[in-house]
């Protein structure tokens, strides 16, 4: 009878262990909570940005069950696509990976979903490892969360450390020493091949991201007081700082720039001057974090070991808003200078952001958030912003403080170093310039802003016509929109925790 | 029993009578009703918008909570293009007048007098035929002011001189290619067949696909032109920074593309002509330039005028080829009105791109109705 037991026991067990086994291969397919649930995602024709977006999608699915389709469109359409997505009620998109600085239109009349509750109960994401700027700028609006940031923004100036380094010269401290540089290179042949190369490489094409760039030099004339005194409108009466001698002397600097580069340097997007970068063709760029881990690539860089990363370059004269004049840096009007120059680093855009479709259906929402979150997560992040074609640079504390990432990558830990440096100096600056975020900044800057400087680079427009076009342009859209609100919605995107 | 007609039958007869009249009833409203479902999809996808997009052009939308809001601001939007913010975009910047510039205008000025002129002295004239012709040559006269002064002089030529600009150059010179090409064609030349399938590809492809060849094809630092631009030392000019240069590229483009259409429409209009009169041409002793000057111009005239004019409204429309080639740049240069009305719709500015659309509508009907009346007609009239 014992034996009997015994036996009966031995059964017992073994099913109840088989049952445990079993049920863990029950909790995987529970695991697989999105089953069946289709998660259509937006953003901008890559090959960057999609591109980790695509290549995430089936393991997040086969984690999770869901299915995540993403959709892409030219990045100059995605604001309206977007916006009239939502205002037509058509919601095709459930997530979409977007420019922060459009919040401002998208959040006041509810399109998206708040996500504050969730990225504080949602431990994998790691929210608090998120570097608190773009927790604050490409995240908040108005007190709550909306996004969920995947890229961090700032733009500096590359050179070519081999090139300074033979030649005895300095990375550029002041936009004009980036002219002289660009000056001493242009024309010469800087990778060898027996061709001439060039001074300087930026994106000046029209409808395109090459707004960004004029702004990174105007930045330093207009802004030196701080983060908190804005480098777009005056904070009194929300006229445009677009008509002054600082205005004046930031295209002046652009003008100059477009001849010291490929002769359609005007005709060139990011993706045209970070090619050429890489390709060992130009001496200085301006760009986001792109071009430091496109420089590892080495699938196409030819530059590997050879690129610096600095601050952008500074000025020694600064806007008196009083007069509208420049005006010699002193340790009142520039508090913030180092060795008498006014650094403004830009952080230009913000950084790609993910938020999700309030009018999505809850599961729908759940597994669009399980998405962005997992896009996020230092376990897939920690890997993209180390990867060139992501377009995803450096927004975790982690990746600042952690070497090993950028050495792993193939990044050698001098040029880490540099690397972010750079990107944590411009972080850390006190006169960091925010960029807009007010409504219809697509307007301000992607239309008017970016139409004027096309033409004052064709010879359409003079500097003085520039400025006054930009001006009224603004000054009109203002208006219509209401004057008194601009400026609140103005004043309050100036405070930020960084 | 002849004669007895039973109340049955004078009930069928009476039903069958009304069945008479009520189906006269209908028929008098066959045409109305056979025509009402045509009538009825034309209102939907057609006038409806139409007028949808008028109210549009005359207000702003914004967005709030729950939908849009549609702000009604009277001619606003209008005036923004005219008189505003966006006139110079939109019509140009005048340059100061030079003795050139005031001999075209003066030249112009003239040839529309004398026309006016020449028609109030016909016999057929009528009041209504004299009020249509003033206003083209108001119409004409407005555009020959902005294209003259715009192009002509150190200023500027808006969105709408460059259309007019794209559609005058390209019309032309398809017309010309296209003709060229099908009196080729028409020839018993060796491999006609096949060069009659090779003309007619470009016009296959889609536009963007034809943007994107010429962008590589005009890009002096790469592309497949590369070698030809070395061996000329062409390398360091870029002719798409250059307003005239990218304005010459995107017409290039838009010649290449749409000469096909044209040349195939007169090659069949050529083919079908009938060989007697030319033959008897030949036998009175003709030479090949009185042949095709005295009989086959005119013979394909109606044919010509048709495709002219489809390719007048067709013209108008250019978007692709500047926006894809250089994105409307440099400046504004190569803008034409509708990628105009797309740039200002892409900031969601729904009403300003409805006005400028408007405008494009208006000059669109200005040219076609002119056309139609002052040459197509009477082409068609005289065949």
């Amino acid at each position: 009878m014992r034996r009997y037991l015994a036996n009966a026991a031995v059964l017992v067990l073994g099913a109840v262990a088989i049952a445990a086994c079993s049920s863990g291969g029950t909790n995987t397919s529970s695991n697989q909570k999105f089953s069946g649930t289709t998660v259509r995602v937006v953003t901008f024709t890559g090959p960057q940005i999609a591109e980790p977006l695509q290549r995430r999608a089936p393991d997040f699915e086969k984690l999770t069950g869901a299915k995540v389709q993403v959709i892409t469109v030219p990045f100059s359409d995605l604001y309206q696509k977007i916006l009239t997505d939502f205002a037509t009620k058509t919601n095709s998109y459930d997530a979409m990976v977007f420019d922060p600085q459009w919040m401002g239109d998208y959040v006041p009349p509810g399109y998206l979903e708040d996500l504050t509750g969730r990225v504080q109960s949602d431990s994998s994401l790691q929210w608090n490892d998120i570097a608190p700027f773009f927790r604050d700028f490409s995240a908040t609006f108005k007190g709550k969360v909306y996004t969920i940031p995947l890229d961090g923004d700032f733009q500096m100036v590359y050179y070519r450390t081999d090139l300074l380094q033979k030649d005895g010269l300095k990375p550029p401290e002041t936009w004009d020493d980036y002219i002289s540089i660009a000056q001493h290179y242009q024309g010469k042949d800087l990778n060898g091949d027996g061709r001439a190369d060039y001074g300087s490489c930026w994106a000046m094409k029209r409808s395109a991201q090459s707004y960004w760039m004029w702004l990174s030099v105007a930045a330093s004339f207009l802004q030196s007081q701080g983060t908190k005194q804005g480098a777009f409108f005056n904070t009194n009466d929300m006229q445009p700082l677009t008509n002054n001698a600082a205005a004046a002397a930031a295209l002046n600097i652009y003008k100059t720039l477009s001849k010291l580069g490929p002769p359609d340097q005007l005709n060139n997007d990011v993706g045209d001057s970070r090619g050429l970068f890489v390709g060992g063709r130009c001496a200085l760029s301006l760009d986001w974090g792109d071009i430091g881990t496109l420089a590892i690539d080495t699938t196409q860089s030819k530059v590997i070991d050879k690129v610096g990363a600095v601050i952008l370059p500074g000025s020694k004269k600064v806007l008196d808003r009083s007069t509208g004049q420049l005006t010699d840096c002193n340790p009142t009007l520039c508090p913030y200078a180092v060795n008498g120059v006014n650094h403004a680093p830009f952080a230009a855009f913000g950084g790609w952001s993910g938020a999700i479709n309030k009018a999505s259906s809850a599961k729908v929402k759940d597994a669009a958030f399980a998405f962005l979150s997992y896009m996020s997560a230092p376990a897939q992040s920690n890997v993209d912003v180390t990867i060139g074609k992501t377009g995803f640079n450096p927004y975790r504390t982690s990746q600042f403080s952690n070497l090993d990432v950028w050495t792993k990558a193939g990044m050698s830990s001098q040029a880490a170093n540099n690397y972010l440096g750079a990107i944590k100096d411009s972080l850390q600056s006190p006169n960091m310039v925010l960029d807009l975020r007010i409504p219809q900044t697509a307007y301000y800057q992607q239309t008017s802003l970016d139409t004027a400087l096309a033409q004052f680079l064709a010879g359409e427009l003079g500097t003085q016509a520039t400025m006054a076009q930009i001006t009224s342009q603004w000054n009109k859209k203002t208006d219509e929109i209401g004057r008194q609100s601009q400026l609140d919605l103005y004043k309050a995107s100036l405070s930020v925790t960084k | 029993m002849s004669g007895y007609v039973s109340a049955r039958e004078r009930g069928f007869r009476t039903a069958a009578s009304r069945w008479r009249s009520a189906g006269a009833r209908l028929d008098r409203f066959a045409g109305a009703v056979f025509i009402l479902p045509a009538v009825l999809v034309i209102l939907a996808f057609s006038i409806f918008p139409l007028l949808a997009s008028l109210y549009v052009s005359l207000a702003r939308l914004s967005f709030s909570e729950g939908g849009v809001e549609l702000k009604f601001v009277g001619f606003d939007n209008y005036a923004k293009l005219l008189v505003g913010i966006d006139h110079v975009h939109f019509l140009g910047l005048a340059g100061p007048l030079t003795p050139v510039s005031v001999a075209v205008l003066l030249a112009g000025a003239a040839l529309i007098a004398f026309w006016l002129y020449r028609y109030s002295r016909d016999q057929a004239r009528s009041v209504g035929g004299f009020a249509g012709r003033i206003v083209v040559a108001l119409g004409a006269g407005t555009l020959l002011w902005l294209v003259v002064t715009t192009v002509m002089s150190s200023g500027r030529p808006g969105t709408l001189v460059v259309t007019v600009v794209y559609v005058g150059v390209d019309v032309t010179v398809q017309y010309l290619l296209g003709l060229g090409l099908a009196l080729l064609v028409v020839q018993h030349l060796p491999g006609r067949r096949f060069f009659r399938v090779v003309f007619l590809l470009p016009m296959m492809i889609t536009p963007v696909g034809v943007a994107y060849l010429f962008r590589m094809l005009t890009d002096t630092s790469k592309g497949p032109l590369y070698p030809l631009w070395v061996r000329f030392g062409l390398t360091d000019v870029s002719w798409v920074t250059n307003p005239w240069g990218a304005r010459l590229a995107v017409m290039i483009g838009d010649v290449w593309q749409w000469t096909p259409f044209i040349f195939i429409v007169l090659l069949a209009a050529i083919e079908t002509l009938p060989h007697e009169l030319v033959e008897a041409a030949v036998v009175d002793g003709a030479n090949r330039w009185q042949v095709f000057w005295r009989i086959t111009f005119p013979l394909i005239l109606p044919a010509s005028s048709t495709v002219v004019l489809i390719r007048l409204i067709e013209g108008f429309k250019i978007v692709d080829l500047p926006n894809v080639l250089t994105n409307g740049g440099p400046g504004t240069a190569t803008e034409s009105l509708t990628l105009h009305a797309y740039t200002i719709w892409r900031a969601l500015d729904i009403g300003g791109s409805a006005a400028v659309a408007y405008m494009l509508l208006i000059v669109v009907t200005f040219v076609g109705v002119s056309y139609v009346n002052l040459f197509r007609r009477r082409v068609t009239a005289m065949a």
